[in-house]
């Protein structure tokens, strides 16, 4: 187990390695950040002197080798714009996005599972067809529209939910949340419901199939022939066995929702990490653009992790494949 | 009648019916059964016969489109057919329980041994986890598992295909049931494993006093296992009675054709004989004896359906010109 997630992390590593390179050089080709940075009318002299401040008269390869000596030790540069830490910025963000893709997420399984089930039980019922034409829309609207109704609906119309910002938040270390306000949930309610609905509309559908897979299945009569109740029937031997799909959709969807919270965080003027990439693209940001990408590839290589560690968890004949 | 004669199990013209977008599968249509206490019963019949079905049904898990849509199933002294589904469900694993074809697919897969055998004891008692895990030590211990601590530990995929359908048997004798309905459980297994599973089985049973309904297309299997016989084709039962005189003096040429396809000394190295054509669809079956297609004494008679013929107590068969001897 130990050297399975020892190999993973040194796997992890060498993603991380080749992504730095592509996103260094893919940054390199998008274009000179200098002429964002100093006014139109300025001297070729001071243009000079703005790109030799910044490092950026070295070649490719000196920069990339002295950004990855330094993001060794933690430093991934200062913002050209901010002159901020890269590291920090993002960070002071995280919280945000992670707060809002949290109860997306949460909402999106809570709603999704229990009604991708009754409808995988009963497919034929008028309910469970409701639930699958619901579904399709949940997935086929785009999110920015979704949540701007909403936003015309709850905040406009009937004024019961802010419709922008995350309220108030408190202090927990270096973290700023504001999940532990009830003021921050209000203010989190409408874009989770935006970013969630979509999932939970993807997580009915992979239930519902799972479910209508395992249901005929000979253990599952086997139960019922052993004369256990229904909610033992549904609840351990038929929700254990949907897990594994529900749980791979659920971690694919959780790591594009950090990833990809953009949209919903420019709608919402939600202050995470989304909305920061967006910018430091548009001004050519590069120390806060390869911080992300490489942060965000970190993260999604944890969570394939924590995902996999789930399965073995939930699946025992996976934990045996591990040990050989 | 008292409840010491009266038969642990009549099945009284069972009509299991699917109700399919082609049309309704009459997959039981008129099945009777008798079963005294402590009574091993073989039913024998070929593939599709209906023999599952009708063991699904005394246990209640038809499922839709499937119906049971007439007939009664008297199991001591009260109708399962009209049972409401939560009584039935507290008779089920407690007074019948039921073994299944696969053992590959009959324990679920991502449960341990122990959590599926406490659950079934759950179920039905109010009993502490560690009483019930006590009361599955012993039963493994007495269907012949080795070191059953070990196995109660493992999942499903760490045991062999016969030590998983030993636990299946396990559980089904958890709660010292009246009546087992074994279907198949031992064609998925080597021969050697078959004859000793069979062989214990039979022993618990006779031993506890559990009838067992043994669900089969080997005639073979059961010959040597059972105390009556009833063979099934196209959802009927067409012949009934002990296993000697069904095996000796068959009535129904159905029968006498299972019996002439069994491997024997004589027919070693002779083609075996094979009944010709195949199950008829039982979707629309014509009217009349459903072997007729099938059959080498079909007459004119035979276009409607063949009575039940009662030769004895127990002895009965379902043909217009029964080929064995009338005494
Ligand atoms: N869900 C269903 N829908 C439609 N028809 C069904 C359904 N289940 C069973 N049947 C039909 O009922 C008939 C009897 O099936 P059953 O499983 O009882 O046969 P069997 O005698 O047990 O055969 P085998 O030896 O292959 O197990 C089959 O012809 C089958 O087509
Ligand atoms: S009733 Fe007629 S067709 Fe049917 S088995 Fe008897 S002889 Fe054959
Ligand atoms: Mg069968």
């Amino acid at each position: 187990m130990l050297v399975f997630v020892i190999n993973r992390l040194l796997q992890s590593v060498i993603v991380l390695l080749v992504m730095s390179v592509l996103v260094f050089v893919g940054i390199f080709l998008i274009g000179d950040p200098t002429a964002m940075l100093v006014s139109p009318e300025a001297t070729d002299l001071e243009r000079q002197m703005v790109r030799e401040a910044l490092g950026l008269d070295r070649s490719m390869l000196v920069q990339y080798l002295s950004f990855m000596g330094n993001a060794l030790q933690g430093d991934f540069g200062r913002s050209f714009l901010t002159g901020q830490p890269a590291l920090q910025l993002i960070l002071e963000r995280m919280p945000a996005t992670f707060e809002l893709v949290i109860v997306a997420m949460g909402f999106a399984v809570l709603m999704g599972v229990p009604l991708g089930m009754l409808a995988g039980m009963r497919p034929e019922a008028p309910s469970s067809r409701a639930i699958m034409a619901l579904s399709i829309f949940g997935f086929s609207l785009p999110t920015f529209w979704i949540g701007l109704m909403l936003i015309m609906v709850f905040a406009v119309q009937l004024g019961l939910l802010p419709a922008s910002g995350r309220g108030p938040t408190v202090e927990v270390g270096p973290l700023k949340l504001s999940l532990l306000t009830l003021q921050g949930w209000y203010h989190v309610a409408l874009p989770a419901l935006t970013l969630g609905l979509a999932k939970a509309a993807l997580l009915i559908r992979v239930t519902r199939a799972a479910t209508r897979e395992v249901l005929p299945m000979d253990y599952i009569k086997f139960a019922r022939a052993k004369g256990l109740p229904a909610r033992r029937i549904f609840g351990v031997h038929l929700l254990k066995n949907i897990m594994i799909p529900i749980l791979t959709v659920s971690g694919l969807e959780f790591g594009q929702a950090i990833a990809f919270a953009v949209v919903t965080e420019s709608v919402f003027s939600w202050p995470g990490m989304g909305k920061l990439l967006i910018d430091s693209i548009i001004t050519l940001d590069r120390p806060v653009v390869v911080a992300y990408v490489l942060i965000m590839v970190f993260f999604l290589v944890i969570l394939n992790l924590v995902v996999d560690l789930l399965y073995m968890a939930i699946d025992p004949s996976s934990r045996e494949k591990v040990r050989d | 009648m008292t409840a010491a004669e009266r038969p642990l199990l009549s099945v009284e013209r069972l009509q299991t019916h699917f109700h399919t977008r082609a049309g309704v599968v009459k997959a039981v249509d008129g099945v009777d059964l008798t079963l005294r206490r402590g009574e091993i019963l073989g039913l024998v019949g070929e593939s599709g016969s209906g023999k599952s079905i009708t063991g699904f049904s005394i246990l209640g898990l038809i499922d839709p489109p499937g119906r049971i849509s007439g007939g009664r199933i008297g199991f001591d002294g009260r109708d399962l057919v009209t049972l409401p589904e939560a009584e039935r469900r507290r008779l089920r694993g407690k007074d019948i329980a039921m073994i299944f074809q696969d053992p590959s697919m009959t324990l679920n897969p991502v449960l341990r041994i122990d959590t599926q055998m406490i659950e079934a004891v759950q179920a039905h008692e109010k009993i502490s986890r560690q009483a019930a895990l006590r009361r599955a030590r012993d039963v493994l211990v007495a269907v012949g598992i080795p070191s059953p601590d070990e196995r109660l530990q493992a999942y499903p995929f760490e045991l062999s295909g016969g030590m998983r359908q030993r636990i299946a048997i396990a559980i089904a004798m958890i709660n010292r049931p009246r009546l087992i309905i074994a279907d198949e459980p031992t064609t998925a297994l080597d021969v050697s494993i078959q004859g000793q599973i069979i062989h214990e089985v039979k022993a618990l049973c006779r031993q506890t006093g559990t009838a067992l309904i043994w669900i089969t297309h080997d005639l073979a299997v059961v010959a040597g296992l059972a105390d009556r016989i009833a063979v099934m084709y196209a959802g009927r039962v067409v012949e009934t009675g002990t296993t000697a005189e069904v095996i000796r003096n068959p009535q129904h040429p159905y029968t006498q054709g299972l019996i002439a396809s069994v491997p024997s000394r004589e027919t070693r190295g002779h083609r075996l004989y094979q009944i010709p054509g195949m199950t008829p669809s039982l979707l629309n079956l014509p009217p009349g004896c459903a072997f007729s297609a099938r059959c080498a004494h079909a007459t004119e008679t035979c276009r409607t359906a063949p009575e039940l013929t009662e030769t004895g107590a127990g002895r009965a068969f379902r043909c217009w010109h029964p080929v064995g001897d009338r005494r």
